[in-house]
């Protein structure tokens, strides 16, 4: 039986975690169970940071347990553009979050939890971490297929991946987190995690493609209630402490305080698009005006989320060379966003002649830009 | 613990030599629960090779994904270096050191190796020893923990948050009475120290969390004087701030601003104001809006200004017209693209609704309803953003009365709404009654409009709105 605290039990915990690297007085040294209350990827995300950063690790492990409303998450030096469907995710109300650990992109929703384990630096060991929640997998359905493999994947029946993994190491503390995949939507997550960007080189970490199952589907009398309490009980049992939960609320900055400056900077486009390692672009696109087919090749280096350099190959004269060179111009130096070139090349519209057929070819090609974004 | 001190201390370089000699001295004699320190003789600027530590998990080799300093800048001892990443692990590697980046050995997507040169650091002289091992367990300052230290032979207790600010201020801790437990020096004995030196506030140290605040007596006797109608003298004491101007290069929204605006400037505005009663628009907007509600629209005050606006372009149809950039012709647009100004996070955009000379006031709304979704999630498209013939701004949600709005090329006409007040008036009686009162600003491009058609344009449309039945007659 697992128990569930209230928050006021947790404010008395953060009463003492807050104090920086104080000792634990209570008799309960060893494991400390957290759930989160939100389902916000940044909030979520934030206290990750938050527990990081503040909690006194030396002698205690933190397992820390939450779920997210649909959002990407991509590792922290990827490139969204390279990894998923950016225009899909905008279209659906998708959150895409940029974590501080490394690894690969990986779907949420409600349908898949999420594990995180800290340490201190010494003790990170990911194996053991990834061998308990397999343990308990088995303890709550003996003939479940399920193993670790040696990329610190959990594979179910030997082939489909339901976890992945990703660690953070900082300079006292480290955290390795894993997903589970128990009842994800899975149209949504292989139609997300499918670039349409073209032509993009880079270095940033590339992900590998899985097949993936949910354990629903392997076993539909599970929940995702019953694996979370699964989890919990292994850790409890193996810190030898009470199978205690507590629950976090991540808004609450008097339990955490700092915490909704780590929520903002997560989700600032300087963290999310502009950490992008430098990539560059180089794609053709034809585009139909009237009767004819034009050829159109576009060549764009990008750096910290934002245009360094730009090329535009257009059918000689088809637009003013002046345009192009003031479009050239306009681009360089601005986010590689959708929003922004919008918001530029209609500007731009206002300031040249009030000629239709100028102002169709234009629209024509910043839209056909605007779709590489 | 003792590492960490001289780190506070290295910005404020008239403490450092005083200091730096005494943590040496007292250095050699700790003995703890730290890693040995290593003396050494040590000569001006020595360049140290850090060296990247051990991952953990048998791990030999990582990419360097993110330098966070470049060569020449200073660091701190704990201060990020760089970020590195092996097998879906980051890892953020920490200087050792307090010191100056002289090389980096590798380039960014390069492969590190564990145990070889990071970076090279060159370390101030006057630091004296650096420890051989990685100070990693070193615990960061805890309010807690209480530490020893030898002075002139004689043991001073104080905790590390009482010795920064005794340190910070100049203050030998041997001179302080301790008032704590077993003669403890606390917070408030330095504090009591400095209010017997001077009443001067002293410059905080750029990490400093406690500042001597200025002791509350000397504030009060001054407030006092002032009823007897003198004028206070402030205490002269120097006035520190450690803000700095930042620099950027002006991109996007702004840039997009920068441009438009440019182009307004050749325009000769003319301003035409107004104030409108709009007591009986408010009621029928009442009325309204459940209805408009249970058709999934929101209702607000704009469908209305912007159809009356396209009933007096009807009218006044120069108002809705362009200029070509020689000012040779004069080209009346057929339909009325009103534009309505919107605040986003990112900055100002301006889409329109299209053809509102064949919208119902409820199409109005419901197309609004849609570019005010796009507009604040950043998914407005270029068709929505181009075409604009005539444009309202409604500052009034944000506040102000009158306001004097720029004209956006190649329009010539724009118009700012301001705030709704509730003002006496006087009515045909000449009894007083509560009006709800609203101004407008129009500017018109004086090239091609004058101000009798800007002022007929706008007492039509006012008569529109302050009447609104009258609307219903010149409706198609």
């Amino acid at each position: 039986m697992v128990l569930r605290s209230s928050l006021k039990t947790c404010l008395q915990l953060a009463c003492i975690l807050r104090t920086p690297k104080a000792g634990f007085r209570s008799t309960t040294s060893g494991g400390l169970i957290f759930q989160s209350v939100s389902n916000d990827v940044y909030q979520n995300l934030a206290v990750e940071d938050w527990i990081h950063d503040h909690v006194n690790l030396e002698n205690r492990q933190v397992l820390f347990l939450w779920r997210n409303s649909p959002a990407v998450v991509i590792g922290r030096h990827q490139n969204p553009w390279q990894e998923c469907n950016l225009r899909l995710l905008r279209q659906k109300n998708i959150k895409l979050a940029r974590r501080r650990s490394g690894g690969g992109t990986v779907y949420h929703d409600l349908g898949n939890i999420n594990l995180t384990f800290f340490t201190n630096r010494k003790k990170y060991e990911r194996m053991e971490n990834l061998k308990l929640v397999v343990k308990a997998l088995k303890a709550l359905r003996p003939q479940l297929d399920v193993h670790v493999t040696d990329r610190y994947d959990i594979l179910l029946d030997r082939q489909y991946k339901i976890s992945g993994t990703a660690a953070k190491l900082g300079r006292t503390a480290a955290y390795h987190h894993c997903t589970l995949l128990c009842n994800t939507d899975k149209c949504v997550l292989s139609s997300v995690l499918k670039s349409p960007y073209k032509g993009l080189k880079s270095n940033a970490t590339p992900s590998v493609p899985a097949s993936v199952k949910n354990l629903l589907d392997e076993d539909p009398g599970l929940t995702c209630e019953m694996i979370l309490n699964a989890i919990a009980e292994e850790y409890a049992t193996h810190h030898q402490v009470d199978h205690h939960i507590t629950l976090i609320n991540p808004a609450d900055e008097t339990v955490l305080p700092g915490i909704n400056n780590k929520t903002e900077e997560l989700q600032t486009w300087e963290w999310v698009y502009g950490k992008t390692p430098k990539f560059s672009i180089s794609t053709c696109f034809n585009m139909v005006y009237r009767d004819s087919i034009l050829d159109i090749k576009v060549d764009m280096d990008v750096k910290h989320g934002r245009i360094e350099a730009c090329n535009i190959d257009l059918p000689e004269q088809w637009l003013p060379p002046a345009l192009c060179s003031e479009l050239v111009k306009s681009l360089t130096g601005s986010k590689f966003c959708p929003n922004e070139t919008t918001t530029l090349t209609t500007t731009m519209l206002r300031l040249c002649p009030q000629d239709d057929e100028l102002h169709s070819r234009w629209n024509l090609l910043c839209e056909n830009m605007i779709t590489l974004m | 613990v003792c590492i960490h001190r001289v780190r506070s201390c290295s910005s404020i370089h008239f403490i450092k030599s005083k200091y730096v000699c005494v943590f040496d001295k007292s250095a050699l004699k700790f003995s703890h629960q730290q890693r040995l320190f290593r003396t050494s003789a040590v000569s001006c600027g020595q360049i140290v090779q850090f060296k990247l530590s051990d991952i953990g998990e048998g791990i030999t080799e990582v990419t360097v994904k993110e330098w966070y300093i470049k060569e020449g800048d200073s660091v701190s001892q704990f201060d990020s270096i760089c970020e590195v990443q092996s097998d879906k692990a980051s890892v953020t590697i920490t200087s050792r050191y307090d010191g100056i980046i002289r090389k980096l050995h590798y380039n960014l997507d390069e492969i590190a190796y564990v145990g070889k040169p990071l970076v090279d650091i060159e370390i101030d002289a006057s630091k004296g020893v650096a420890p051989e091992e990685d100070v990693v367990e070193t615990p960061p300052m805890s309010h807690e923990e209480h530490t020893h230290q030898e002075i002139k032979g004689h043991k001073t207790l104080a905790t590390p948050a009482v010795r920064r600010l005794a340190m910070e201020n100049n203050i030998k801790l041997s001179e302080v009475v301790g008032t704590g437990k077993d003669n403890r020096i606390l917070k408030e004995d330095i504090l009591n120290y400095l209010a017997k030196q001077t009443g001067a506030i002293l410059p905080p140290s750029p990490k400093a969390e406690i500042i001597p605040p200025l002791p509350k007596s000397e504030a009060v006797p001054a407030a006092a004087k002032d009823k007897a109608g003198k004028i206070p003298v402030p205490v002269s004491r120097p006035i520190v701030f450690s803000g700095k101007d930042k620099t950027e290069p002006v991109t996007g929204f702004h840039k997009a601003m920068v441009k438009t605006m440019s182009a307004a400037l050749k325009i000769p505005h003319f301003g035409y104001c107004d104030e409108i009663d709009l007591t009986q628009l408010v009621q029928l907007r009442e009325e309204l809006k459940p209805l408009a509600q249970i058709r999934g629209v929101k209702l607000s005050f704009m469908p209305f200004f912007i159809k009356a606006a396209s009933l007096g372009l009807l009218q006044y149809p120069i108002l809705n017209a362009s200029l070509d950039e020689s000012c040779q012709n004069v080209t009346y647009k057929a339909s009325h693209n009103i534009g309505v100004a919107m605040d986003t996070e990112q900055g100002l955009i301006v889409p329109n609704v299209k053809n509102v000379q064949v919208c119902s006031v409820f199409e109005i709304a419901s197309e609004l309803n849609r570019l005010q979704s796009l507009g604040s999630a950043g998914q407005l498209g270029t068709n929505d953003l181009t075409g604009g013939t005539f444009t309202l701004s409604n500052i009034g949600t944000i506040g102000g009365t009158y306001a004097k709005p720029v004209i956006l090329p190649p329009e010539v006409a724009i118009g700012a709404l301001g705030k709704i007040q509730v003002l006496p008036r006087f009515n045909g009686k000449g009894e007083v009654f509560k009006a709800q009162i609203m101004n407008v600003s129009w500017s018109a491009d004086h090239r091609i409009i004058d101000g009798a058609t800007m002022a007929r344009f706008s007492n039509l449309w006012k008569s529109y709105l302050e009447n609104p039945a009258s609307m219903l007659l010149d409706l198609k």
